[in-house]
């Protein structure tokens, strides 16, 4: 049987990384996500699998040592909080503009501003509809646990090389700094020099000898080589749509109401869910796992059997959104949200509930 | 077996510590549990808390307005987490220091002079085994062997010379509960 480990999300973060076979972390100290680099500082991988781990001088710094890491086809990747995300959202678009695989964990915290530093989902439309300038969308998981955080490092690292493009764990103070138990799974060796030729040959910047240099540029001045470019980048997203959605669902078969939620929010729910049934509620929840591909498909196909759904985010209401353009004002889509690091509990998201049925 | 505590006191008195030992004998019995701490400006001195969940099912919500156990204490805390026990619930507090005690009727209640029996004890740093004691005393939900093992694991390697006297302070927490109601 595998180790039981009780840890933080932030420390799993920290193992996902060096058990999947991260080659290097950039990173700069932010609450409430600190705990990943203190965890990989003193967990010293750069003894055992030669990860290397770097504090950086500032965020800018962080997003592009990992562009530089991306570009020689490692799996590298950062972590930071709302406030040091924005400041990585220009590299994110350089990355995505260059196609380049990386991972990047943004441990969310209020905001605007420097806001507070309980949790919050208040990026959800700076994470799944860009952040930075230009039409890009990176891929986005929302871990609901620490083991997700464990889990997800490496699964955001395979479909970041499968598309050439940013992935992004978009967790929060709760599942951050929550412990709970965590199964390690057997680590992965980093890959080697030729494993990295092998895969990464007809992009990265690797040495060009016996064949012609690989140039890694976002910059096209020729607008129809560009549209050319983003009309490619397009296909590219659609086939992330149509293959890579992830989501649960929990007592959702027979549910004539439903809630929608990520994250430390899709914990709650379920407890909701729980309280509701005890009344004989039929209340069901969708938790959305990828919010970039967002499981369009599945909220449609739940649409005919609900009298309503409702939205749960720690925010003014984001998610929502794109909730109410896969119904289309077919049924009544309702919203509730706290902020500024306010956590509802399930009683109280329940009487709101029953306000809407 | 599901219980939900809360546990809050003053930056210091080993409130989180006390809550991720008793976590890992969870896990050491196999069951599931979360942690989960206010975490902010805290400081030794200031108030700080942490919930703690062990159940033998997967655990959904770990954010919890109603606690089937409360072990308290500071009178800050008592204040707040009194009327958050559910009813038939359990508060243990630590009366050093309360001048406002507990008035529920519907809850069963203990005392523990932790600070006290810590100073018998010559140990200051005992004290928050000696809470977890009193507690262990009236809801025995984690076996002593458990308790041990988790020690063990959340312990640095450095520290488990001190595993012995954390037991000890563990019994002395149980014989010195009092029954309040």
């Amino acid at each position: 049987m595998a180790e039981k480990i009780l840890m933080k999300g932030n420390e799993a973060i920290a193992y996902g990384a060096i058990d999947c076979g991260c080659d290097g972390y950039f990173g700069y100290p932010i609450t409430p996500q600190s705990e990943v680099m203190e965890t990989l500082m003193k967990v010293q991988p750069w003894e055992t699998t030669g990860m290397v781990v770097l504090q950086a001088e500032s965020e800018t710094a962080s997003i592009n040592m990992v562009y530089g890491g991306a570009c020689c086809g490692k799996k590298v990747m950062t972590s930071s909080s709302s406030p040091g995300i924005s400041l990585m959202c220009e590299g994110l678009s350089y990355i995505a503009g260059a196609e380049l695989p990386c991972v990047v964990v943004n441990v969310m915290r209020g905001g605007p501003g420097l806001g507070t530093i309980q949790p919050s989902q208040g990026d959800y439309f700076q994470t799944v509809k860009g952040g930075g300038h230009g039409d890009y969308h990176p891929i986005v998981l929302a871990p609901a646990s620490a083991q997700d955080m464990y889990d997800f490092v490496g699964e955001a690292f395979d479909l970041a090389f499968k598309y050439r493009n940013p992935a992004i764990i978009l967790g929060d103070g709760v599942i951050g700094q929550m412990m709970e138990k965590v199964e390690l799974r057997p680590a992965k060796p980093r890959r080697t020099e030729e494993e990295i030729r092998a895969l990464c040959d007809s992009w990265a910047t690797i040495g060009s000898k016996g064949r012609h240099g690989n140039t890694i540029t976002s910059l096209s001045l020729d607008p129809q080589v560009q549209e050319n470019f983003n009309i490619k980048l397009q296909k590219k997203y659609a086939e992330i749509e149509a293959n890579e959605v992830r989501f649960s669902t929990y007592m959702a078969e027979d549910a004539e109401y439903l809630i929608v939620a990520f994250g430390c929010m899709s914990r709650i729910g379920e407890k909701v869910v729980e309280l509701a049934r005890e009344e004989g509620i039929r209340l069901g929840l969708l938790r959305p796992i990828t919010l970039y591909p967002f499981p369009k498909k599945e909220i449609d196909s739940l649409v005919p059997q609900l009298k309503s759904i409702l939205s749960l985010e720690l925010n003014a209401g984001q998610m929502v959104e794109d909730i109410r353009l896969v119904v289309n004002g077919r049924i009544p889509v309702n919203f509730y949200g706290r902020q500024g690091g306010m956590i509802p509990d399930p009683e109280e998201i329940l009487e709101v509930f029953k306000k809407t049925m | 077996m599901k219980e939900e505590i809360i546990i809050a006191g003053f930056g210091g008195q080993g409130v989180l510590s006390m809550g991720k030992i008793l976590a890992y004998s969870g896990i050491m019995q196999d069951q599931e549990v979360a942690w989960m701490p206010s975490y902010g400006p805290e400081m030794r001195g200031g108030t700080c808390n942490v919930s703690v969940i062990l159940s033998d099912k997967k655990i959904s919500s770990p954010i919890l307005s109603k606690f089937d156990t409360a072990i308290i204490l500071n009178q800050q805390s008592l204040d707040k987490f009194e009327s958050r026990i559910k009813p038939g619930g359990l508060l243990v507090y630590d009366p050093n220091g309360i001048t406002h005690h507990p008035t529920r009727t519907d809850i069963q209640i203990y005392k523990i002079d932790a600070a006290d029996e810590a100073a018998k004890m010559g140990n200051a740093k005992a004290y928050n085994m000696i809470v977890l004691g009193a507690f262990l005393k009236v809801k025995p939900i984690v076996k002593m062997e458990n308790v041990t093992a988790g020690l063990k694991k959340s312990l640095p390697p450095r520290h488990h010379n001190l595993i012995p006297m954390n037991e000890q302070a563990i019994k002395v927490g149980m014989e010195a509960a009092v029954k309040v109601r």
